[in-house]
C-alpha cells in the first residue's frame, strides 16, 4: 500500500501497466515491483524446482524472486528482475513458471514430492533404467523445473558495443561511489561513474539519516549537479560493470532503452561497454543477507532493508502489520522508519537478549522466529522466546542477518576474498584486482560517515595524489550484529529461494561428503541460480563449515566469476549478428552476375558466382558443362579478383620471394611469371600462387583466396622477425585490382578486340606479363592459366572492375562464349590435375603433391630442412595421383576413401581418399585427384572406392593427376 | 587484455594475433642439425609465469612485437618490436 508523504515518486504522474493481464497503477519513479507491492500484489512468481508461492524479496539487483517476462511477441524478455525494472506507460508484465497460472499453479505439485526431490535425485533417483533418462526423467523435469521462455522467434531488439576510456572508473554511486567522484572530479582527472540503478544515491535513496544536516536525497542532487557541471565526469545511470578484466579492463552493461516502451527506436536497448580505465573505485556497497525459518520463503517475508526502501524511496509499505526479525542494530531502523510513517509495526524480534529497546514497538529480544505460515502469502509467524512459542499475525516480515560486501568485481582475476571476525563476513583482499581499489561497505565500512571518508581516500590511493574536499557530517553509528544463519527446528528452511534449496539440503551435502564449498554447490545447486545465490550464499557456506566442523575461512567461498548480473547473449555479441558476424567481401562484378542469375558461393568473406544458368537449363550441371565448353573450344569470363594480391618491392624483394618459395625467383625475369609454392616451417605445403615480376625490384604475388590473409601475415613475420634486414616493402593490393581470367582458344582474338595494342604469340608468350592499355586505361596483362587452356588473367584498377568485366562477357558471347563460375573452374582444374587447398589440406608436402623438384638446392627457404625429414619422404606416404572409375558404378566422390579390391573397407586397410571429383564433358566421365599411399608406384592399379556417407562404392584405376591434355600443348596456343 | 603498441600505443586484444613462444625469432641455419629443429618448430617450455611470446598488430600497424608476459596474471612488464629484438 502506498503510504501518505512518503517516497521519491512522482505522484502528479499516474502511470499504467498490466501485470499477468490485469490493469493498475503507478507513478513515474516507480520499479515493477514498488507499483506491485503498492497494489498489494504479493504473488508475482514460482520457484523453479517445487513451484512454491514467491513475491518480492528485495529492492535491488540481487532478486531472487520477483522474475517475469516484460512485453509480447518476438521481443518478448524474460527473467526480468522487477525490481530493476523501471515502470513505464503500457508496460505489460507476466509471472513466469506456473501452469496455468501464477494463482493456480498445478506443479506445485512438486513441493509434495519435496522428499524425493531434495539435493542429488538428479543423480539419485533417475538413473535406471538407463535409457529413461534422455526420454522419459530429463524432459518432464525440464518442462517441470524452469525459469521463463524466449518466444522462439527472432530477436527484433538493437543492441550494440562500444570502448570508453578514463583514468578512473568507478563503480557505485552510493555514498562512497559520489564521495569519490567527487573528489577525482574536482582533481580534474576524466573520471566515469557508473551506477546500474537509474537514479544515483545508492542506500542514500532508501533511508532516512541526513548528510551535512539534509535529507539524503537532497545532497545527492547536491553532489550530481556539480558532477554534471564537471566535463571531465561522465556519469552512467542503468550501467552495471559486470566484469573485471586484465590490464585495467572492465565489462559493462548500459540498459539503455528498457525504461521506456520504445523497440524500434535508433537506439539500442542495451550496450555493453568495454571500458579501458587507469585506476577503479569499488563502491559498490553491501547485500543484506537473510535468517533462514521454516517457510522463510514466503511472499511478505523480505529483506529489512528493501522494506526501508520500498518505504523511503517508493512511498510503499509492503504490509499493513509489519514485523521485525533481526540480528543487528542496523535493521531496527526499519520499525523505526514505519512508525513515523504510521504503520503498524505488531514486533520487533531480535535474536540477541541484549538487544537495544525502540520507543513504542513491542520488543522481543532473544527471540526467534520459528516458522512463517500462510498459503500464497505470509499470515502469521510463530516466535519462540524463553521457551515458550507465540503466534503473531503479520503480511510483512522484515528480516536481516546483517550485510555482506560485494566483493564480487575483486574476486574476477582469481583473487579470494578474506574472512572478516568484525563483521562476519568476507571482505575483499587488498590488490586482488590491479588498480582497483574496494571502498566503503564493500570493503566493509558499514557506516555512512566511513563511506563517505573511505570514498575520498580511495581516489587518493588509486590516482596517488591528495584531494582537498571537506567530508560532510553523517550517520557513524557502529555496526552491532551478531551472527545467526538459520533458526534450529523441522520443517524446510529456505536458503537460496530461486533454486530452492533448504538448510537441510546442505547439511545432506556435508553428510554424503561433498563437503568442498565447489562441491556442495553443484551437489545442492546453491548459488547456481540467475542471482548467484547473492542473498544466500554466505548462510549455507556457514552452514557447511558448521556441518563439517570446519571454520567459515577454512571453508572458504565458492569461485566469484563475471558477469556480476546477467548479461544478454545479444548484448555481449552485439554488432556480430547476421552479416555482422560474417561481413560480405563482393567483387567488381557481383551485380552484373547476380543479374545475369548466377547463385553466388560463399568462399570465405568472399561471394563468387558459382554458375550462370542460362534459359532451359534445369541442373547446374548442364550450366557447367556449357561453361567448361566455353574453356575448352571457345572463349570464357571469369572473375578471378579474390586472389590474394600483395605487392612487393624494394632491393631486397628478389630475396624475399627465393626464402618464402621452394623455387627460385630472383632469376625471373622482367616481364615473366613464375608459379611458386609456400612451405610452413614444419616442411607442409602452406599455399601456392603465381608471382610476376614487374621491374627488377618489383614483384605482384597472387595467394589463393583462402590464404591471403595467412601469406601477408608470413611474409610480415619473415621480414620482421627473420630478416629485418632486407630492404623490402610488402602492401596488399587485393581490393585495388579487378582482375579476370579470360581462358581458352579464343582468348587472344577477344583480347584483341579490346586491347589498344594487339598482342602476339611472340609479344605475350605463356608465363608472360606485362602492362597493357585498354581504351586508355592502364592494366596489366598476365599469360597465366588455372585451366591448362591457352588463357590470360587481365588486371585493372578496381574502379574500371564492373565495366570491363561486362565487357569481357560481351565480347565472349558473340564469340560463342561466355562468362563462367566456380563450378566450371573448377572442373578445368581437376581435369588438369591442378590443386586447390583440397588438396593442401595443411597435412601434405611437396613430395605428396608431386612437387619435390620444386624445392631449390641452391638455396635455403621456409620449410626446407624439415621437408626432407625420414618421415616426410617415405615413398608409402600418401601421394597425389588421379583417379578413373573403372567399376560398374561410375560415380566418383570427393571424402570416399580407396581400398584394396579383395579387403574389406576397414579402416585398417585404407589407402588414401579422394580429394576433388569433377564430371568432365570432354571425356565424358567423372575425374578425379586423391591421395593413395604409394602414389606413382599405383599407376595402373585398381582399387575399391568407399563413401560411407553417401553409400557410394566402385572401383577406381589410379591415373596420372593430368588426365586432360597430358602433353600440355593447349596452354601454349 | 591490452597490449602497448610501441607504434600505435594501447590497444585492446583483439587488435592481435598471437604466435607463441619469441623463440620463432632465433631461426636455427640449415644445417644446425635435426635436434635444434625439432626444438626450434616444436619444442617449448611453458612455465608458469613469464614468456616471451609474438604477437602482431595485426589489425593496426602490422608490426610483430616481442611481449613479455605472465601467463598467470596477464600482467605485461615489456613490449618491444620484434625487428629490434633479433
Amino acid at each position: 500500500m502506498r503510504v501518505q508523504g512518503k517516497g521519491l515518486i512522482d505522484r502528479s504522474r499516474p502511470i499504467g501497466f498490466r501485470f499477468d493481464g490485469h490493469r493498475y497503477e503507478g507513478f513515474v519513479g516507480d520499479t515493477l515491483a514498488s507499483a506491485l507491492l503498492a497494489n498489494d500484489v504479493k504473488l508475482v512468481g514460482r520457484s523453479f524446482k517445487y513451484h512454491r508461492p514467491r513475491g518480492i524479496y528485495s529492492a535491488g539487483s540481487e532478486e531472487p524472486n520477483a522474475l517475469v517476462t516484460v512485453g509480447r511477441g518476438a521481443g518478448a524478455e524474460p527473467n526480468i528482475r522487477a525490481t530493476v525494472q523501471e515502470l513505464y506507460s503500457g508496460l505489460e508484465a507476466r509471472a513466469q513458471n506456473a501452469w496455468p497460472s501464477v494463482g493456480f499453479d498445478l506443479m506445485a505439485i512438486n513441493d509434495l514430492a519435496a522428499p524425493f526431490l531434495g539435493a542429488g535425485f538428479y543423480y539419485k533417483t533417475f538413473m535406471w533404467p538407463k535409457a529413461f533418462w534422455e526420454k522419459l526423467y530429463e524432459p518432464v523435469i525440464r518442462h517441470a523445473a524452469g525459469l521463463g521462455a524466449l518466444s522462439g522467434q527472432a530477436n527484433p531488439d538493437k543492441y550494440d558495443r562500444g570502448f570508453l576510456f578514463c583514468d578512473l572508473l568507478i563503480i557505485g554511486a552510493g555514498p562512497t561511489g559520489l564521495m569519490a567522484a567527487l573528489a577525482a572530479g574536482r582533481a580534474g582527472v576524466d573520471v566515469i561513474l557508473a551506477d546500474e540503478d537509474c537514479r544515483m544515491g545508492g542506500r542514500l535513496l532508501a533511508e532516512t539519516k541526513e548528510i551535512d544536516g539534509k535529507p539524503g536525497f537532497v545532497w545527492v542532487d547536491e553532489v550530481l549537479a556539480e558532477l554534471d557541471s564537471l566535463p571531465n565526469v561522465r556519469r552512467m545511470v542503468r550501467t552495471t560493470v559486470t566484469g573485471a578484466y586484465d590490464s585495467g579492463m572492465f565489462g559493462a552493461l548500459e540498459r539503455v532503452m528498457h525504461h521506456t516502451a520504445q523497440r524500434d527506436g535508433g537506439a539500442p536497448l542495451e550496450t555493453f561497454w568495454r571500458i579501458a580505465t587507469k585506476g577503479a573505485v569499488l563502491a559498490a556497497g553491501a547485500l543484506e543477507r537473510s535468517i533462514a525459518f521454516r517457510n522463510n520463503d514466503r511472499p511478505g517475508v523480505m529483506q529489512a532493508g528493501a522494506v526501508r526502501a520500498y518505504l523511503n524511496r517508493w512511498g510503499v509499505s509492503p504490509g499493513k502489520t509489519m514485523t521485525v526479525f533481526a540480528n543487528n542494530d542496523g535493521a531496527h531502523q526499519t520499525a523505526r522508519d514505519l512508525l513515523d510513517a504510521g504503520v503498524h509495526v505488531a514486533a520487533v524480534i531480535d535474536s540477541r537478549p541484549d538487544a537495544p529497546d525502540i520507543e513504542g514497538v513491542q520488543m522481543i529480544k532473544g527471540g526467534l522466529v520459528k516458522a512463517a505460515s500462510g498459503g500464497k502469502q505470509l499470515e502469521a509467524i510463530s516466535v519462540i522466546h524463553n521457551g515458550t512459542t507465540e503466534q503473531i499475525a503479520t503480511d510483512c516480515l522484515a528480516v536481516s542477518g546483517g550485510w555482506n560486501p560485494t566483493v564480487h568485481l575483486t574476486c574476477h582475476l582469481n583473487g579470494r576474498p578474506q574472512w572478516s571476525e568484525d563483521i562476519a563476513s568476507f571482505v575483499p583482499k587488498m590488490g586482488a584486482v590491479p588498480g582497483m581499489i574496494a571502498a566503503g561497505s564493500c570493503n566493509g565500512e558499514m557506516s555512512t560517515a566511513q563511506c563517505l571518508a573511505d570514498g575520498v581516500k580511495a581516489v587518493e590511493c588509486a590516482l596517488g595524489i591528495t584531494v582537498k574536499v571537506d567530508v560532510p557530517a553523517a550517520e557513524d553509528d557502529p555496526y552491532r550484529m551478531r551472527p545467526l544463519w538459520a533458526v534450529p527446528g523441522k520443517g524446510r528452511a529456505w536458503l537460496d529461494f530461486q533454486n530452492d534449496v533448504s538448510v537441510k539440503d546442505i547439511t545432506q551435502a556435508a553428510t554424503e561428503n561433498f563437503s568442498s564449498v565447489e562441491h556442495m554447490k553443484r551437489y545442492t545447486t546453491q548459488g547456481m541460480a540467475t542471482d548467484q545465490g547473492k542473498n544466500s550464499n554466505m548462510q549455507a557456506l556457514a552452514l557447511l563449515a558448521d556441518a563439517t566442523g570446519r571454520g567459515i575461512p577454512e571453508t572458504g567461498t565458492t569461485t566469484f566469476r563475471p558477469p556480476y548480473s546477467p548479461v544478454a547473449l545479444a548484448a555481449l555479441g552485439a554488432g556480430a549478428q547476421g552479416k555482422g558476424f560474417a561481413p560480405e567481401r563482393k567483387t567488381t562484378s557481383h551485380v552484373f552476375s547476380e543479374k545475369m542469375g548466377a547463385p553466388m558461393i560463399a568462399v570465405g568473406l568472399w561471394y563468387r558466382p558459382s554458375y550462370f544458368p542460362k534459359a532451359g537449363e534445369k541442373t547446374w550441371r548442364e550450366s557447367c558443362d556449357r561453361e567448361v565448353g566455353y574453356i575448352r573450344h571457345s572463349v570464357g569470363i571469369c572473375d578471378v579478383s579474390t586472389l590474394g594480391k600483395i605487392d612487393i618491392q624494394g632491393p631486397d624483394a628478389a630475396a624475399l620471394l627465393d626464402f618464402v618459395y621452394t623455387n627460385m625467383f630472383s632469376t625471373l625475369k622482367v616481364g615473366r611469371v613464375r608459379y611458386g609454392l609456400m612451405l610452413r616451417e614444419d616442411g607442409f605445403v602452406m599455399d601456392d600462387g603465381t608471382t610476376a615480376r614487374l621491374s627488377d625490384t618489383h614483384f605482384v604475388m597472387t595467394t589463393t583466396t583462402a590464404a591471403a590473409g595467412d601469406v601477408m601475415r608470413h611474409l610480415e613475420f619473415v621480414t620482421q622477425c627473420l630478416r629485418p634486414d632486407w630492404d623490402v616493402r610488402f602492401t596488399s593490393v587485393t581490393e585495388q585490382w579487378a582482375q579476370f581470367a579470360v581462358a581458352g582458344p579464343e582468348s587472344r582474338a577477344l583480347l584483341n578486340g579490346i586491347l589498344d595494342a594487339p598482342i602476339d604469340a611472340e609479344s605475350v608468350p605463356f608465363m608472360a606479363c606485362g602492362p597493357v592499355s585498354i581504351g586508355g586505361v592502364k592494366g596489366r596483362l598476365f599469360r597465366i592459366s588455372f585451366s591448362g587452356e591457352h588463357a590470360y588473367e587481365i588486371a585493372v584498377p578496381s574502379r574500371f572492375g564492373e565495366s570491363l568485366f561486362e565487357t569481357l562477357v560481351a565480347r565472349a558471347d558473340a564469340m560463342e562464349g561466355g562468362a563462367y563460375g566456380m563450378e566450371a573452374l573448377n572442373v578445368a582444374r581437376v581435369e588438369k590435375g591442378f590443386i586447390t587447398h583440397s588438396e593442401i589440406s595443411g597435412r601434405v608436402t611437396a613430395f605428396d603433391l608431386g612437387m619435390e623438384r620444386m624445392l631449390s638446392a641452391k638455396k635455403d627457404c621456409i620449410g626446407k630442412t624439415l621437408s626432407w625429414r625420414a618421415g616426410l619422404t617415405d615413398p608409402d606416404r600418401e601421394r597425389m595421383m588421379g583417379f578413373k572409375a573403372v567399376g560398374a558404378a561410375k560415380m566418383l566422390t570427393a571424402g570416399a576413401h580407396l581400398y584394396p579390391e579383395d579387403q574389406d573397407a576397414h579402416r585398417v586397410h585404407d589407402q588414401g581418399h579422394i580429394t576433388s571429383v569433377a564430371w568432365s564433358p570432354d571425356l565424358e566421365r567423372y575425374v578425379a585427384l586423391g591421395m593413395v599411399r604409394g602414389g606413382s608406384a599405383r599407376l595402373g592399379e585398381r582399387l575399391r572406392m568407399v563413401d560411407g556417407v553417401r553409400g557410394i562404392e566402385t572401383h577406381v584405376e589410379v591415373v596420372d593427376p593430368v588426365q586432360f591434355d597430358p602433353e600440355g600443348g593447349r596452354v601454349r596456343g | 587484455m591490452r597490449i602497448q603498441c610501441p607504434i600505435c600505443g594501447s590497444r585492446d586484444r583483439r587488435e592481435f594475433y598471437y604466435k607463441g613462444d619469441a623463440l620463432a625469432l632465433k631461426r636455427p641455419a640449415p644445417d644446425a642439425g635435426a635436434e635444434a629443429w625439432d626444438d626450434y618448430v616444436y619444442l617449448r617450455d611453458n612455465p608458469a609465469g613469464w614468456h616471451s611470446e609474438l604477437w602482431q598488430h595485426e589489425a593496426g600497424c602490422g608490426a610483430w612485437l616481442v611481449v613479455e608476459r605472465n601467463i598467470t596474471s596477464h600482467e605485461i612488464r615489456k613490449v618491444t618490436l620484434a625487428e629490434d629484438a633479433t
